[in-house]
C-alpha cells in the first residue's frame, strides 16, 4: 500500500521534472561512496580485527605464561628426583638431586688451571658447541661436612663413566642443617650396631620411624603449649606487680601482696618448669638413643639421630606409587606444617592460617562500614558537589600506592592508636609495646582502607542497579526508607555487594607492600588464633603468604633451597585468590539466577 | 525531500476525514481553539458533570498545581473521585495522568524537583497537611504501575509484603491474607501450589495480577492503577478488566489507561485531560455517548493526539 504510494510518488516526480537525472545522480554518489570506503584502511575493519585480537592474544600469553610458569614449577618442587652420584676426573664423588643445567661462558683463565684430561674434554666441548660449556647445579646437600648446599659440576670435569644411580642412596631430610645423601651402612641402639646390611638398616629405620615421629610431635607439644602456659602464668604474675606498683606505688599493701603472689607462683612453677624439662629431655634422650650410620659419596660417615630425620626414601628404588607417596606427603607437610631452616623448608601453615585470618578481619571491617557508605552516598545523600567530591576522593584512594597505606597504618594505627591503647591499658607492660607495633588488627585495619574504594564502588553500582519500579512499589505499598532497603534493595544488590567483597578479599589477601609495615613477620612464634583465652589475639605478628614469598626469595640464606618453595608458595597464594574469585563468580551467578527478570 | 512530502499528502488523504473538519476548525470557542488557548497558557474552566457529584467521593482533588522544577506539570486541578467506582484518566501522552496519579499516594516525593500547591482529601484527610504522615497515608492506598514490578522474593511474600512491612508475623493472618488478594486477584488457582516459587518466574499477566493482588492486600481505601494493561496481550488484559469489574464496588479505582474502549469498558466515571488541566469530567456513558465538549468527542473518537 504505501510502497505503491512511493512508487507513485516518484514516477510522478519523474515525469514532473528532468526525467533521469535524481536517480543518476544517487547513483553516482554512492558509487563514490563505496570507492571512498575502499581506500581508508580503517573503514574495512580487517586492520582493526588484527588490531584488537592482537592486543588479546598478547594479553592472554603473558598470563597464560605466567600462570603456567608457577603451576609448572611449583607443582615440581615437591616431586622426588632420582639421586645422582657424579665421580669427577679428579676423583671427587658428589651424590644429589640435579636441580637444573645452564650454559656458561668460560673464563679464558679457566683451561689454564685445568688437568690435562679435563683440558682436553674442555676443549672438545667448547669446539662442538661454539664456546659454551654445559654444567649442572646438584643439590649435594651434607651441609655439615661439605659447608655447602648445593654444588656445580660442569660435564667437562666428570670422569668417563663416572655417572651412576647407587642403589642404596638415602635422601635424608632432616629438622637441621638441611639434606643429607648417602648410602646406610649401619644401625645403631643405645650404641651399639644392631644391622649393617643396607637393606636391614632401612627396615630397622623403617619400623622405628613412627614411634619417633611421635615422640617428636609430643616433644614438640610439650615445648610449644605446656611451657607457654607456665610462662603466661609467670608473666601474669609479674604483670599484676608493675600494675600494683603503678596504680598503688611501691611499698604500698597491695603491692607487696602482688609480690608474695608473684613469688608463689614462681617457686611453684620452677618446679613445674623442672618437671617439664626433665620430660623433654626424657623424650629427647629416647629419640636419641636410634641412630643411623650413613656414608657419603665421598666415602665419609655420619651418625644420624633418628629423632632428627623428617623424612627418609632410597630415591633410586622408588616405584610410581612410592613417588607419589612422597609427593604427597611433602604436599600436606607444606599445607599442614610449620617452617624449618628459616623457613626455606617445612610447611607454611602459620603463613596460610595468618593470610586467611587477617583477610577475614579485613573483610569484616571493610565489607560493614563499605556498605554503610554506599548505602548513604546512593540512598541518603543529596547529589550536589559534596557528594561528588566525596566520590571522586574514594576514586583517587583506589590509585594510591599501597605502601603509603602502610605507612599510614603504621604512623596512625600502631604508634598513635596502638600507643594510645597501650599507655591506657597495657602500661604495665611498657616499654614492650602491646598494640603499639604491628599486628593483625593492625594490619587488618589497614587493608580495610585499601580495599574500602573497591567495596564502596562495587556497592553503589549494586545499589544503582536495583530498579527504581522495585523501590516505587515497596513505598507504594507503605514501607519506609529503611525498609525498602532493608527489604528490597539489599537483597537485589546483594550479589554486586558480594563481588565487591570478594574481590576486596583477593586484593586484600595479595597485598604484601604494607603488610611489611604493620604487622606481617618472617617468623611468628604464636597464631593470630588459638586456643588460648581470647582466642582472637588481635595484638600479635603474624605470617602471610605474601611476604613469606618476599622473604624466601630476597631474604633466604640457602636461596637455591629457597627458590622452588617460592614457587610453591606462590602457586597456593595463586590457587587462593583463585579460589576467592571463582567462589565470586559463582556466587554472583547464582544470586543472579535467583533475580533474573520474568518472562513476558 | 519532494518524495517525503509527496508521501505525507498520500496518507492525508487515505486517511477518512470527519466531513465538518474544516466547519470545526472556523467555529469559534469551539476544540481547536479550546486547546490552542491551553496549549498558549490560557486558564479554561474544566467542564465537570452533575452525574459525579451523584454519590459520596473517597477522593477530593482541590486546586491542585505540580511543577517539575521551573516546569508545570499540572493547573488547577479540582475534581472528586466516587467512593466503590472505576474512574478513568484519559488523555493523550505526556498530559500528566501518571503524575496525578502518583501525586495521589505521595510518590512524587521522591522525586527532589517536584513542587506542590493545593491539596486532596483521602475520605476528608488531608494528603499533603504538614502533619501527614507519609507511610501512614501510603498504607491506605495501593498502586500498580504500568510495568509489573515484583519484588524478587516468593509469591507468597510479595503479596504479603505490605502486612510484613507493618509488622505482621502471625503465620495465620499473612496465609489469609494471601489467598484472599490472590483470589481477589484471580489469580489462586494458577499459583496455590507454588506459593514458595520466586515471583519472577511468573508470565508477564500473572506478575501484573500478582501486583493488583499485592495492591490490595492491604485493603486499600483508594486503588491506583497507571495503564495496567498496557504491556499484557488481550487475554491478559482481559482477564484484568474482569478483575477491575469484580473489584468495583469493594474498592474505589483510579484507573489511567490509553484505550479508550477499556475506559468506556471498566470505567463508571471519566476524566480526560490535557496538557495538565482538566478538560471533562463525567460519566463514562456521558463522556462517551453526548460529550459536552467537542475536543473530548474528538479525542475518544481519535480525531487527534
Ligand atoms: N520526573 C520528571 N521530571 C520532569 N518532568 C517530568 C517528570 N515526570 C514527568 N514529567 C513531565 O510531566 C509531564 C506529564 O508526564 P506524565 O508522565 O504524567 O504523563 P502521562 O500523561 O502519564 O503520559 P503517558 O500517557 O505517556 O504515560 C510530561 O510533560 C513529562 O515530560
Ligand atoms: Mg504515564
Amino acid at each position: 500500500m504505501s510502497a505503491g504510494a512511493v512508487t507513485t510518488g516518484l514516477a510522478g516526480d519523474r515525469a514532473a521534472g528532468d526525467p533521469a537525472a535524481p536517480p543518476l545522480a544517487s547513483r553516482q554518489r554512492r558509487a563514490a561512496r563505496r570507492a571512498r570506503s575502499a581506500v581508508t584502511l580503517l573503514a574495512q575493519g580487517e586492520p582493526m580485527l588484527w588490531l584488537t585480537g592482537g592486543g588479546l592474544v598478547v594479553a592472554g600469553a603473558m598470563i597464560v605464561g605466567l600462570v603456567a610458569l608457577i603451576v609448572w614449577q611449583g607443582a615440581l618442587t615437591f616431586w622426588p628426583a632420582p639421586v645422582v652420584s657424579i665421580t669427577t676426573a679428579d676423583g671427587r664423588t658428589v651424590w644429589g638431586e640435579i636441580t637444573r643445567r645452564d650454559v656458561f661462558k668460560p673464563d679464558p683463565s679457566l683451561m689454564g688451571s685445568l688437568a690435562p684430561q679435563a683440558r682436553a674434554a674442555a676443549g672438545r666441548e667448547l669446539s662442538a658447541s661454539g664456546g659454551r660449556l654445559a654444567r649442572r647445579l646438584v643439590r649435594s646437600g651434607n651441609f655439615e661436612l661439605s659447608g655447602e648446599h648445593f654444588t656445580w659440576v660442569s660435564d667437562y670435569e666428570i670422569a668417563p663413566d663416572g655417572e651412576a644411580r647407587p642403589r642404596w642412596a638415602l635422601v635424608v631430610e632432616r629438622r637441621s642443617w638441611g639434606r643429607f645423601y648417602g648410602e646406610p651402612v649401619a644401625y645403631l641402639e643405645d650404641g651399639k650396631v644392631v644391622a649393617t646390611d643396607a637393606a636391614a638398616v632401612w627396615r630397622a629405620v623403617r619400623s622405628a620411624q613412627p614411634a619417633v615421629l611421635a615422640r617428636v610431635a609430643r616433644q614438640r607439644d610439650l615445648e610449644r603449649r605446656e611451657m607457654d602456659r607456665l610462662n603466661t602464668r609467670v608473666e601474669k604474675a609479674r604483670l599484676a606487680v608493675r600494675q600494683a606498683e603503678l596504680d598503688h606505688g611501691r611499698d604500698s599493701a597491695a603491692w607487696r601482696q602482688a609480690v608474695a603472689a608473684a613469688s608463689r607462683i614462681e617457686t611453684a612453677m620452677g618446679q613445674a618448669f623442672a618437671d617439664l624439662t626433665d620430660r623433654i629431655d626424657a623424650l629427647k634422650r629416647e629419640n636419641e638413643r636410634s641412630v643411623v650410620r650413613l656414608r657419603t659419596g665421598d666415602g665419609r660417615e655420619a651418625d644420624l639421630a633418628l629423632g632428627d630425620i623428617v623424612r627418609a626414601y632410597p630415591a633410586n628404588q622408588l616405584d610410581g606409587a612410592a613417588k607419589w607417596g612422597v609427593y604427597l606427603s611433602r604436599w600436606r607437610e607444606f599445607l599442614a606444617d610449620e617452617p624449618r631452616e628459616a623457613n626455606s623448608e617445612g610447611g607454611v601453615f602459620p603463613a596460610i592460617f595468618g593470610t586467611i585470618v587477617m583477610t577475614l578481619v579485613m573483610s569484616a571491617l571493610v565489607v560493614p562500614f563499605g556498605v554503610l557508605a554506599a548505602l548513604y552516598l546512593r540512598e541518603y545523600a543529596k547529589t550536589g558537589p559534596l557528594v561528588a567530591a566525596v566520590r571522586i576522593s574514594i576514586n583517587n584512594l583506589a590509585g594510591v600506592p599501597s605502601i603509603v597505606f602502610g605507612v599510614v597504618g603504621l604512623g596512625f594505627f600502631c604508634y598513635l592508636a596502638g600507643g594510645a591503647i597501650d599507655q591506657a591499658f597495657f602500661a604495665a607492660r611498657l616499654p614492650n609495646p602491646t598494640y603499639g607495633t604491628g599486628g593483625l588488627l593492625w594490619a587488618s585495619l589497614t587493608l580495610a582502607l585499601l580495599t574500602l574504594p573497591v567495596v564502596i564502588v562495587a556497592t553503589e553500582e549494586a545499589l544503582a542497579a536495583v530498579p527504581g519500579s522495585l523501590r516505587e512499589g515497596s513505598y507504594a505499598c507503605g514501607a519506609s526508607k529503611w525498609q525498602t532497603i532493608q527489604r528490597i534493595v539489599l537483597p537485589r544488590a546483594l550479589p554486586g555487594i558480594m563481588t565487591g567483597a570478594i574481590l576486596a578479599m583477593a586484593r586484600g589477601a595479595g597485598e604484601v607492600a604494607p603488610l611489611m609495615l604493620v604487622g606481617a613477620v618472617k617468623l611468628a612464634p604464636e597464631l593470630p588464633l588459638d586456643g588460648v583465652a581470647p582466642f582472637l589475639h588481635p595484638e600479635r605478628s603474624f605470617m602471610h603468604l605474601g611476604f613469606h614469598i618476599y622473604d624466601l626469595g630476597f631474604q633466604s640464606q640457602n636461596s637455591e633451597a629457597a627458590k622452588p618453595m617460592v614457587f610453591t608458595t606462590t602457586l597456593l597464594l595463586v590457587a587462593i585468590i583463585t579460589g576467592l574469585n571463582l567462589a565470586a563468580i559463582w556466587l554472583r551467578a547464582r544470586l543472579r539466577r535467583r533475580f533474573a527478570a520474568g518472562h513476558f | 525531500m519532494r518524495e517525503k512530502r509527496d508521501m505525507e499528502t498520500q496518507s492525508i488523504v487515505t486517511r477518512p476525514s470527519p466531513p465538518d473538519a474544516v466547519d470545526l476548525r472556523r467555529r469559534p470557542g469551539s476544540g481547536e481553539n479550546r486547546l490552542a488557548a491551553i496549549a498558549a497558557g490560557a486558564a479554561v474552566p474544566a467542564d465537570i458533570h452533575a452525574g459525579v457529584f451523584a454519590s459520596p467521593a473517597v477522593l477530593d482533588i482541590e486546586n491542585f498545581n505540580l511543577w517539575y522544577g521551573q516546569k508545570q506539570a499540572l493547573f488547577d486541578l479540582t475534581l472528586p473521585i466516587p467512593r466503590g467506582k472505576v474512574t478513568a484518566l484519559i488523555g493523550p501522552s505526556g498530559c500528566g495522568k501518571s503524575t496525578l496519579l502518583r501525586s495521589v499516594n505521595r510518590l512524587n516525593d521522591l522525586i527532589d524537583s517536584v513542587r506542590i500547591e493545593g491539596d486532596m482529601r483521602l475520605n476528608g484527610d488531608s494528603i499533603y497537611g504538614r502533619s501527614v504522615d507519609v507511610i501512614e497515608l501510603r498504607r491506605r492506598m495501593g498502586m500498580v504501575f504500568q510495568k509489573s514490578n515484583p519484588f524478587p522474593m516468593s509469591i507468597f511474600e510479595n503479596v504479603v509484603y505490605p502486612l510484613r512491612i507493618d509488622g505482621e508475623r502471625n503465620r495465620n493472618v499473612l496465609q489469609e491474607v494471601c489467598e484472599r488478594s490472590l483470589r481477589g486477584a484471580a489469580l489462586w488457582d494458577e499459583v496455590r501450589d507454588r506459593l514458595g516459587e520466586s515471583a519472577l518466574g511468573l508470565s508477564g499477566g500473572q506478575q501484573q495480577r500478582l501486583c493488583i493482588a499485592r495492591a490490595i492486600a492491604a485493603e486499600p481505601e483508594v486503588l491506583l492503577m497507571d495503564e495496567p494493561c498496557s504491556a499484557l496481550d488481550p487475554i491478559a488484559t482481559a482477564k484484568i478488566e474482569e478483575l477491575i469489574a469484580a473489584l468495583r464496588g469493594e474498592y474505589s479505582i483510579l484507573i489511567v489507561t490509553h484505550n479508550m474502549q477499556q475506559a468506556s469498558r471498566v470505567s463508571d466515571d471519566t476524566a480526560f485531560m490535557y496538557l495538565g488541566r482538566l478538560i471533562e469530567y463525567g460519566p463514562t456513558v456521558e463522556i462517551f455517548t453526548r460529550p459536552h465538549l467537542r475536543e473530548t468527542e474528538d479525542y475518544i473518537t481519535g480525531r487527534f493526539g
